[in-house]
């Protein structure tokens, strides 16, 4: 108990920079990922090919690569600046945007490739009958197949987002304050490691476990009847 | 992959393979402008020289670095794998177990390693054998490592096991028991080795999850291929060469096991179709896109 008010103030800025880390990137990965299923079900052979080149590279890529690549590789290397470097947290900045970049990236090919199992499940009659009425290959797969896909993909998007949120902690290779850097930190500084291992598991089950009965919740509510 | 026959849109008449065509060459335009702008932003901070990518070309800086790295993922990885797998058959057989208390213990297992980042565990087992001193202080890493893996995708395993093991048509125990067999023999001799082939496509995709997240090794000091990546990177002053080749490696590691994965599971369809274990696996979605593997892709 002395250690949860000890650090609550600590405890609470790195598990909030997790969610947000989480949201950002979530947001990224999904616009990206639901661009990239749309070009890996496209008559256009090249986007196809851009689409799975660009899954079978980042998901067979370890997320620490990634991330370590967007620091050492995009910024020191390449120079790349997300934040006004005249700002007193550029680094800070710098870092997180970085990490929310990384983790984009790496989790936008698993969406694409839940989006596309999702598409897959949407019924052949579906998809001809908005042929028959003449709607064009974007027409078809704005109004008629995807609004369903996303429906049926609603609980594995959720595993992805969960996985995410638990990515997240990677972004301490880059020195991003989350929750596992100061675990890291609490767990080296503190005798009682069970008690600290405690707390950072009780807060990723806090996390988790809500997001798991929402999207669980969700897939029920929104499946399509048939 | 044929362009015809697919749900989303028509085989092309001449007007729209010509629009296809139009869409194929700007998408390919817009790709060698990006590919041009990064050639010349690397160009610009002289990371495209010869001295940057020599290294990969001397036997030194594979032996030294490179190899030992490949070695320290690959052995971590087949290590949590195969406890995993033990673990896995374990706590996936307890979910399905007639006593609730074991029911529920499992589960509790189970839910709780999913829901707790790989990375907490391992920092977490690093400093628990480092405080009571259980392993040598050189294969503390390792340990550390094996044990956050093998938590972590013993668990999924387990889920995995479970949904195999469901997957079967009720009436192979049933008979199993008509039989006379006891609990451990049905699950031994009927169901296992059933359910263990419907699983095995998913089981080989979370093996190379394993594989991927033993790169997380980097964060508590394990010496694996990222890591020795960036080491090589410090020696020779070519940071982002030693990742780029680092990440042709993990690609090629991870996508062999993939493609193996889709083999296996190409393999076990066509083994059912011909008259195999019927009903033996999930059922899948008939339909398919072109393009499309309906391969269970876990996370």
């Amino acid at each position: 108990m002395d250690l949860l008010s000890k650090y609550s103030d600590q405890l609470i800025d790195a598990f909030w920079t997790t969610v947000q880390l989480t949201a950002f990137s979530a947001v990224g990965a999904l616009i990206l990922g639901t661009i990239l299923a749309a070009m890996r079900v496209s008559p256009i052979p090249v986007a196809r090919g851009v689409g799975a080149a660009y899954v079978t590279i980042f998901r067979n890529t370890p997320l620490t690569l990634i991330i370590i690549f967007c620091s050492f590789g995009l910024f020191q290397t390449m120079g790349v600046k997300l934040a006004p470097e005249q700002s007193p947290t550029f680094f800070e900045q710098n870092n997180f945007r970085l990490a929310v970049l990384g983790l984009s990236i790496y989790t936008a090919a698993f969406v694409c490739e839940s989006l596309r199992s999702g598409i897959n499940t949407v019924h052949v009659g579906q998809a001809e009958a908005g042929r028959s009425l003449g709607l064009t290959f974007s027409q078809n797969l704005r109004l008629i197949v995807l609004p369903q896909a996303f429906r049926a993909v609603t609980a594995p998007l959720g595993s992805v987002l969960i996985a995410l949120t638990k990515n997240t902690t990677i972004a301490s290779v880059i020195g991003v304050a989350e929750a596992s850097l100061l675990m890291k930190e609490m767990i080296e500084n503190e005798a009682a490691i069970f008690v600290v291992g405690g707390i950072f598991a009780l807060g990723f089950v806090i996390l988790t476990l809500p997001m798991g009965l929402l999207f669980g919740y969700l897939s029920k509510r929104f499946e399509v009847a048939r | 992959m044929s362009n015809s026959a697919t749900v989303l849109y028509d085989a092309p008449g001449p007007k729209a393979k010509n629009l296809y065509r139009l869409i194929s060459v700007a998408v390919a335009l817009a790709l060698l402008g990006i590919g041009y702008l990064v050639y010349a932003a690397l160009d610009d901070k002289g990371q495209l020289t010869a001295a940057k990518w020599e290294p990969f070309t001397e036997s030194t800086s594979w032996t030294t670095y490179l190899i030992p790295g490949i070695r320290g993922t690959l052995v971590a990885a087949a290590v949590s794998i195969v406890f995993a797998l033990i673990l896995g058959a374990i706590l996936g057989i307890g979910r399905l177990s007639d006593h609730r208390p074991v029911r529920w213990v499992a589960g509790g297992i189970v839910e709780l390693f999913r829901a707790i980042p790989v990375l907490i565990l391992m920092i977490f087992s690093y400093q628990l054998f480092a405080e009571y001193e259980v392993f040598k202080s050189k294969y503390l890493a390792l340990a550390a490592v094996i044990v956050g893996l093998t938590l972590y995708n013993g668990s999924v395993i387990a889920e995995i096991v479970r949904a195999g093991i469901n997957s079967l048509p009720r009436g192979q125990s049933e008979a199993a028991k008509a039989l006379g067999m006891r609990k451990g023999q049905v699950m031994r001799t009927i169901l296992l080795p059933q359910a263990v082939t419907a699983m095995l496509p998913a089981i080989i995709s979370q093996m190379v999850v394993a594989l991927k997240d033993s790169a997380l090794g980097y964060l508590i000091g394990y010496v694996e291929v990222v890591r020795s990546g960036q080491q090589l990177g410090a020696f020779y002053g070519n940071y982002l060469p030693a990742l780029i080749v680092v990440a042709i490696i993990m690609i090629i590691l991870n996508y062999t096991l993939t493609v193996v994965a889709t083999r296996v599971e190409k393999r076990l369809r066509a083994a059912r179709k011909g008259g195999g274990p019927q009903g033996a696996a999930p059922e899948l979605p008939a339909v398919s896109v072109p393009g499309m593997d309906i391969t269970d892709k876990r996370l």
